[in-house]
């Protein structure tokens, strides 16, 4: 039986802890509309970017020149893996979910019979892979988005991406994030980069988009340019939304940390009252007893 | 001249411009080039430069942008710009510094990989001055 002291030392260092998490579900809310607004922010530009790659992808689809960033090289020996996680903690399963699923398809790959690199982005994912993949590691990335994602960030991480490509440092290219559904639900998904998912463009006006646009320079010279760039979008992108997710999953744990807390300081409170009355009566009986016992 | 068209310049973060215009002027990498409503559908690289919106026969808006993509149709002409400004609002002594980096940063490269990237953003600087120069006149 804890004596009353140490109850209320523990009801203080509670409503301590509850204040924290409070305010930081606070912080992590208000961060959340930001990122939100700003991943929504880069909606149009890759909503464009895509349909000209649709009509540029069909407009040589079945022609040899096209570059291998689009195609791929013909193999799939090699992966790349890259794993956008968060740097700090303490957002819920945020992080052990991404973590989870690339280590399942880390190990998949492996027991085909594939070589894997990882790419980290974000402290939590780079230290909880390191005992298992440490030895995979080409490059790691942290304290992205400190101040909100930048496009100049991502253009950095895609430049590696596009450099060890041409070099011919892998074949497949994949990212894991959390895509943002909501502030209480993340979905992890893996994304292929490489070679490129284009969209179809619907089959009945392919020949039409064909015929439709002119191209300056040629369509390869633009189309060598476009890649890169839309590397740099697709990774922006998957930033953006970790980020979202991040701030949403933070918002989520710690408003059930501060619901616990909450819970907590009411049954400190009431066995803190109760064991307060008992000592006040045992106290009572004791000097009424002795008293009767004069 | 009451047909327009529809202009839309988005940078990677954000969508910048989207309005209705009488013309736009481009600085397409195969040189400037003009949209009307009606130009025949393109799709071309842009390189550093500005981008000049005319309204009612005179320039309306001169907005610097370091390179991208442009896709025209009948109806409209969408900018991809990895960078863009008003040429109002670019600063003098940043352009100056902006410049300077970049030589110096071309003088310091070692590989082909840097070099690459120094050219590339002194071409940028430079345009940028040449920008500015325009918008003095």
């Amino acid at each position: 039986m804890p004596s009353l002291k140490d109850l209320r030392l523990r009801i203080v260092s509670v409503k301590s802890t509850r204040k924290i998490t409070s305010a930081m579900k606070m912080v992590a809310a208000s961060k959340l509309r930001r990122a939100q607004s700003s991943a929504e922010a880069a909606r149009p530009y890759a909503e464009r970017m895509e349909r000209m790659l649709g009509a540029l992808a069909s407009s040589l689809a079945g022609q040899s020149g096209a570059p291998r960033l689009l195609t791929g090289t013909g193999k799939d020996d090699v992966h790349l893996i890259v794993v956008v996680t968060s740097d700090r903690g303490l957002c819920g399963g945020f992080n052990g979910s991404i973590v989870r699923a690339t280590r399942a398809h880390v190990t998949g790959l492996q027991a085909e019979g594939k070589t894997v690199k990882i790419l980290t982005v974000g402290r939590k994912g780079r230290d909880q892979l390191r005992r298992e993949f440490g030895s995979l590691y080409v490059e790691t990335y942290e304290g992205i988005g400190r101040k909100g994602v930048t496009f100049a960030e991502a253009n950095n991480i895609a430049d590696k991406v596009t450099t060890m490509f041409d070099a011919g440092g892998f074949d497949v290219c994949t990212v894991v994030y959390n895509r943002f559904q909501s502030a209480i639900s993340q979905v992890v998904t893996l994304q292929q980069l490489v070679p490129l998912a284009v969209p179809e463009t619907k089959a009945d006006d392919s020949g039409e988009v064909k015929a439709l646009y002119e191209y300056e320079p040629t369509e390869e010279a633009i189309l060598a340019d476009l890649l890169p760039r839309n590397l740099a979008v697709q990774i922006f992108r998957s930033l953006l939304e970790s980020n979202a997710s991040e701030q949403g999953a933070r918002m989520t744990a710690m408003d059930n940390a501060t619901r616990n807390a909450g819970d907590m300081i009411n049954s400190l409170t009431i066995r803190y009252n109760r064991s307060r009355q008992a000592q006040i009566t045992k106290e009572l009986i004791e000097i009424i007893s002795g008293a009767e016992a004069l | 001249m009451s047909e327009k068209v529809e202009f839309e310049l988005v940078s990677p973060e954000r969508l910048l411009i989207s309005q209705p215009v009488d013309m736009v002027v481009v600085p397409g990498s195969e040189g400037d080039f003009g949209a009307l409503p009606r130009h025949a559908p393109m799709i071309t690289s842009v390189r550093p430069g500005v981008i000049a919106i005319y309204e009612d026969g005179s320039v309306s808006e001169r907005i610097f942008i370091a390179g991208g993509f442009a896709e025209v149709t009948e109806v409209r002409v969408t900018v991809l710009a990895e960078e863009a400004v008003k040429v109002s609002e670019l600063n003098p002594e940043g352009v100056a510094t902006r410049l300077r980096l970049a030589e110096e940063a071309l003088e310091e490269a070692d590989t082909d990989v840097t070099r690459v990237q120094a050219q590339r953003a002194l071409v940028v600087a430079r345009a940028m001055q040449a920008a500015l120069g325009s918008a003095v006149h």
